[in-house]
């Protein structure tokens, strides 16, 4: 019995085990960008995000003036007991005792020493500069830690929020009124060609939208549409009806027939059965499709980058970021403060409504 | 599902069936194209106008969806006005043309239109020229984009990356879904596991990409490293480098880009595998454990079985997935250091170097690769009996 309890445990721990092992490796990427978002340009810069956990590190505890206390540099030097030349300085010295180093700042003739200490520390201040800048459509003035101001242009990340959900709500919505109308028909009605236009549905699937794009351009300018919203909304309704077509009719033509049948014969007419009776009813597979396209939509790039291009005006969050990645790509306090900007909708959705996004999920497909 | 068998004879004369079917296709194409009018309209005002930001977001979404409900609830009144027999023979095509319309605008005709493209030169196809006209003309090139897709050095490159991507991308987003599925499912932390593996799901491409930079990160050796990844190597002893930029192992540099979409889509995978895990009947599994299976013989020979159609349905969704990547490797690379892929030559041909006719060759290249599935798919629902 002793053994087979202890077998039982061994084989939890492995199990708690390797599953904490892959958490641990999943979150640690995004952790990594929300922590380093709320440091400083210099600590980003300098020092990697995790020594904001407690750790062991030299710090400075006190600064000599080579010249003050009448040292030269050009001999060997005794500072607090230690001596050695200009190079042992500059590599650093260690005390007797241990417990403190000695090391030469700057060149030979202006320098200093500093004397520092192996001690616990974190390197955690935080503040939401980073954010302010990355938002803030204009210049962002910029204190150093020496006092000194630097004005850094600022990203605009406002305005690109504002348009993707300009985009994002109407490019959900609209799909899914055309699809739900369309999978009703599907599903209740009787006309002619309807096996054939739903096979086309399902041929179009899996059609990659890369086929549509050159086409569609073409089409958008001579339409004088480019870089405007209405391109990517249509764009976008086009792309994503056959999934949400074919995913409303698996649900709507599971609703109980007697449900509707009683309603036509107490004479209500379709319309009035569509929007009165399938629509609430349909509620669940409505949310799981539109949190599907929501998430999509906003974190499309490709058809935004195809249609949206040219106008910096009605430029995307992916957009924007991408263009950051581009111009100031070693800039992280404006990248990860940014990402997690263009980030913090979806979350929210993903968080708020995950038990219709895996309703959606599970309604299985594949999206061209 | 003869609901609509109530509206009486069906009025069987040529002029009638006619007219109907005339009707019909208007119905089709007037929603969208009025709908398109009205929002096109409230575009250009909206562009001309220079009120704040937020008023333009907010008019904006309610003119657009707003529009389009209105008007299927007004063409719907109109043909309810209609004789009984007219709104039977017409009130389907009120509901359905809408979206076979712009399906057909979208989806359908494109392939038929980027095939036409891909025959011609970098201008593509003369804009007022007829059919026989266009064949005629010098910017005519038969199959010759297609010849130059399958045989220069950068396309079969993108190919070979492709390939790699589709492999090593579905096959470790499976395995990594199908172990955490496995192991969340017998353990007490299930909830909060599945859901930390899955978030990634809610990033961008564009989003991951620039998390993942920041990993990959390099500084030359002696600095201090700030991308987690080369602070782990030079602890480790090891030299810090530029790991996508890496050319010298090429092609194996790609897998550091890989590993996004893994990172992405695992989460994807066990939502599905879990899902089909717990569909397992206890019994069975029971029934293994007594005749003496141990846990892997259980997982492969009873789990593994049982969840087979899920397992092909996910792998294949990311192996479609994988075939399309375009955002990472473009954020990441831009295609450079030898990371090209089929999509960012698409891209790249199509509207950077405007080579219209090449780069619908590549985008008709991506649909061929797909047909199988969309094959599949279509004898899936043939089988089903009830349509």
């Amino acid at each position: 019995m002793g053994g087979a309890k202890r077998k039982r445990l061994w084989g939890s721990l492995f199990v708690n085990g390797t599953l904490l092992l892959l958490v641990i490796i999943w979150t640690i990427p995004t952790l990594g960008i929300f922590v380093s978002s709320f440091r400083d340009r210099q600590q980003i810069a300098s020092s990697g995000w995790w020594k904001v956990l407690p750790h062991r590190d030299w710090l400075v505890t006190e600064r000599i003036d080579p010249r003050a206390e009448g040292l030269d540099s050009d001999g060997v030097m005794t500072v607090r007991g230690v001596s050695g030349t200009f190079e042992e300085f500059r590599t650093g010295l260690t005390t007797a005792e241990g417990d403190a180093r000695l090391i030469w700042i700057g060149n030979r003739r202006v320098g200093r020493i500093e004397i520092q200490e192996y001690k616990w520390t974190t390197a955690a201040n935080f503040s939401l500069d980073n954010y302010r800048q990355v938002l803030g459509g204009q210049s962002f003035t910029f204190t150093k830690a020496d006092g000194t101001t630097e004005v850094v242009p600022g990203d605009n990340m406002t305005r690109a929020f504002l348009n993707s959900l300009a985009v994002s709500v109407p490019a959900t919505v609209i799909p899914i009124l055309i699809a739900a109308f369309a999978a009703y028909a599907f599903a209740w009605m009787q006309f002619p060609a309807r096996k054939l236009m739903f096979i086309m549905v399902i041929a179009l699937l899996v059609v990659p939208l890369q086929i549509a794009l050159v086409p569609i351009l073409r089409d958008f300018t001579l339409l004088k549409l480019n870089g405007t919203f209405l391109a990517i909304w249509l764009a976008h309704t086009g792309f994503g009806l056959a999934l949400a077509t074919y995913l409303l009719f698996n649900y709507i033509s599971g609703l109980p027939r007697e449900m509707l049948e009683s309603a036509f014969i107490d004479g209500a007419s379709h319309f009035t059965v569509f929007t009165k009776l399938v629509l609430p009813l349909s509620l669940p597979a409505l949310a799981s499709f539109a949190i599907f396209q929501f998430l999509w939509v906003w974190n499309d790039y490709l058809v935004a980058l195809v249609f949206l291009g040219g106008n910096p005006d009605f430029e995307l969050v992916t957009q924007r970021m991408a263009a950051i990645v581009g111009s100031r790509g070693s800039d992280w306090h404006l990248l990860t403060a940014g990402a997690f900007v263009s980030m913090v909708l979806p979350l929210a959705v993903f968080f708020g409504l995950q038990r219709y996004f895996v309703r959606g999920l599970l309604a299985g497909s594949v999206k061209g | 599902m003869n609901l609509v068998t109530a509206g009486g004879k069906e009025d069987q004369s040529l002029m009638g069936r006619a007219l109907a079917f005339v009707l019909r296709i208007g119905l089709a194409l007037a929603i969208p194209v009025i709908a398109f009018y009205v929002l096109y309209l409230g575009f250009v005002f909206l562009r001309d106008s220079g009120a704040p930001r937020t008023v333009i977001t907010l008019v904006a979404i309610v003119w657009g969806v707003g529009g389009v409900a209105g008007l299927f609830w007004i063409f719907n009144n109109l043909v309810e006005q209609l004789p009984v027999q007219w709104t039977n023979r017409l009130q389907p095509f009120v509901f359905v043309g809408p979206a076979i319309a712009i399906l057909a605008w979208f989806l359908a005709i494109p392939v038929l239109r980027s095939f036409w493209i891909s025959l011609f030169d970098r201008t593509g196809p003369p804009m007022d020229a007829t059919f026989i006209q266009a064949l005629g003309s010098d910017r005519f090139v038969g199959l010759a984009n297609y010849a130059a897709v399958f045989t220069e050095a950068v396309m079969l490159e993108a190919f070979r990356n492709n390939i790699m991507w589709i492999v090593f991308g579905s096959t470790f987003s499976v395995v990594f879904g199908l172990l955490v599925a496995v192991l969340a499912d017998r353990s007490a932390f299930e909830r909060i596991a599945k859901s930390l593996i899955f978030l990634p799901m809610a990033i961008s491409f564009v989003g991951a990409s620039i998390i993942w930079k920041f990993i990959y990160e390099f500084r030359p050796a002696g600095q201090s490293q700030v991308g987690l990844l080369n602070y782990i190597v030079t602890e480790m002893g090891g030299i810090p480098r530029a790991w996508a930029q890496w050319v010298d192992i090429a092609p194996w540099n790609n897998l550091f880009l890989i590993v996004i979409v893994i990172w992405l889509q695992a989460g994807f995978a066990m939502v599905l595998f879990s899902a089909a895990l717990k569909g397992i009947p206890d019994d069975l599994m029971e029934a293994g454990r007594i005749d003496g299976a141990n846990e892997f013989q259980i997982f492969f020979r009873i789990m593994i079985p049982y969840i087979q159609g899920t397992l092909i349905t996910v792998w294949t969704t990311i192996i479609i997935f994988t075939l399309k990547i375009f955002d990472v490797v473009w954020v990441m690379t831009g295609g450079q250091f030898g990371t090209h892929v089929i999509a960012t030559q698409f891209y790249r041909q199509s509207f950077t170097a405007s080579n219209m006719g090449y780069g619908s060759a590549i985008a008709l290249v991506l649909l061929i690769a797909v047909i199988p599935v969309m094959i599949y798919n279509l004898r899936q629902f043939r089988e089903q009996e009830a349509f």
